[in-house]
């Protein structure tokens, strides 16, 4: 990692506008072991108090301050700039397909809406377990579900995703890991519900598996292997075999 | 897709794997032996398991191209819907007629 005093110079070029806009360069000391966001959140203090941009936690917990850093999303609180600056340059610009609110800002709720088109909710069903359900830690079903049940919805594998650029109406791999935590949940009443609503179109059949939302999703969760589940499920419910 | 198609579109992939396979293997072999036009189609003449081999591969061609195409079709120039999946299946049928009458050709000849 890259240590540096404060005589040398950090150069952001950041988007500035909605849709349409953009970017401007504001050059900032750069800090030994400063985060991404430690430099946006000094732009906006000493620079230009207009910049919007979003975060929460600052420690990686909330996944709100996630936007593009030299072209890859990544969680800026978790990104330190010594490690993606190149020649002391950083171009940040908000989330890939997501509407653009302002500046670094975008609006998350077509993400969210994918998520409710996926049946990404659990669903107890009109008549729920009256008794606690026994679920054995080590069942494949357990596993599998443990495997993706970390997601935080922060929207990083979303902006990586090259396919959601082509296809609008594709869910995305956050939306479907969810569906794959939950058809492997034996408590949810609405496994065939869930697999209708991602086999059809937009669904887990358009996944490229180019597995960019595995390469960059910052809690280490594979959709890719989520979707390649439900690629399963749904081809062994069209030829009507159980799987 | 939906899931009939995703299923259509991967059991079609494994037959087309192991006819190219074979196919490569025979092209391979023919090249190696020297064989000319005629030898070849000597060979093919009245051969049911080349027929049979070839049927398949023809006919899992002409179900795989199409559901391919039609991905290309909606992700990079925004067309889909009935009008769409009609010429794709009148492509699948134009690829199947043309396949099939060229293995028969070599199969009679």
């Amino acid at each position: 990692m890259k240590t540096a005093n404060a005589t040398e110079t950090l150069s952001l070029e950041i988007w500035r506008g909605g849709a349409v806009g953009e970017f401007r360069t504001y050059r900032i000391p750069m800090r030994a072991n400063e985060t991404v966001l430690d430099a946006v959140s000094e732009v906006q203090r000493s620079r230009d108090p207009t910049l919007a941009y979003r975060f929460a936690c600052r420690v990686g917990m909330c996944g709100s301050c996630a936007m593009m850093v030299n072209d890859r999303p990544r969680w800026t609180c978790r990104t330190r700039v010594g490690v993606v600056a190149r020649g002391g340059r950083l171009r940040l610009a908000p989330l890939r397909h997501l509407p653009v609110v302002k500046d670094l800002v975008v609006d998350m709720a077509p993400f969210f809406a994918k998520w409710q088109r996926a049946l990404g909710r659990f669903e107890p069903g009109v008549a729920p377990f009256r008794d606690f359900a026994r679920v054995p830690p080590a069942s494949a079903e357990r596993q599998a579900a443990d495997a993706g049940i970390e997601c935080i919805g922060c929207g990083v594998c979303y902006a990586a995703c090259d396919v959601v650029g082509w296809n609008p109406d594709y869910l995305g791999p956050a939306a479907l890991n969810r569906a794959w935590t939950l058809v492997n949940d034996g408590r949810d009443q609405a496994r065939r519900e869930r697999l209708a609503a991602v086999s059809g179109p937009g669904g887990c059949a358009s996944c490229h598996t180019h597995m960019a939302c595995t390469e960059t999703c910052p809690k280490a969760i594979a959709p890719t292997y989520a979707i390649a589940g439900l690629k399963r499920l749904a081809i062994c419910a069209a030829l009507g075999v159980k799987p | 897709m939906n899931g009939a198609l995703l299923a259509a579109s991967r059991i079609s992939a494994l037959v087309l794997a192991i006819a190219v396979a074979v196919h490569l293997y025979v092209i391979i072999d023919a090249v190696q032996q020297g064989l000319t036009a005629a030898a070849l189609l000597e060979r093919t003449h009245g051969n049911i398991p080349f027929l049979a081999l070839y049927a398949c591969f023809v006919l899992a061609a002409s179900v795989h191209a199409p559901i391919g195409l039609r991905a290309v079709l909606a992700e990079w120039f925004g067309c889909s819907g009935g009008l769409t999946d009609g010429i794709l299946v009148c492509f699948g049928i134009l690829i199947a007629v043309l396949g099939m009458r060229a293995a028969w050709a070599v199969f009679a000849a």
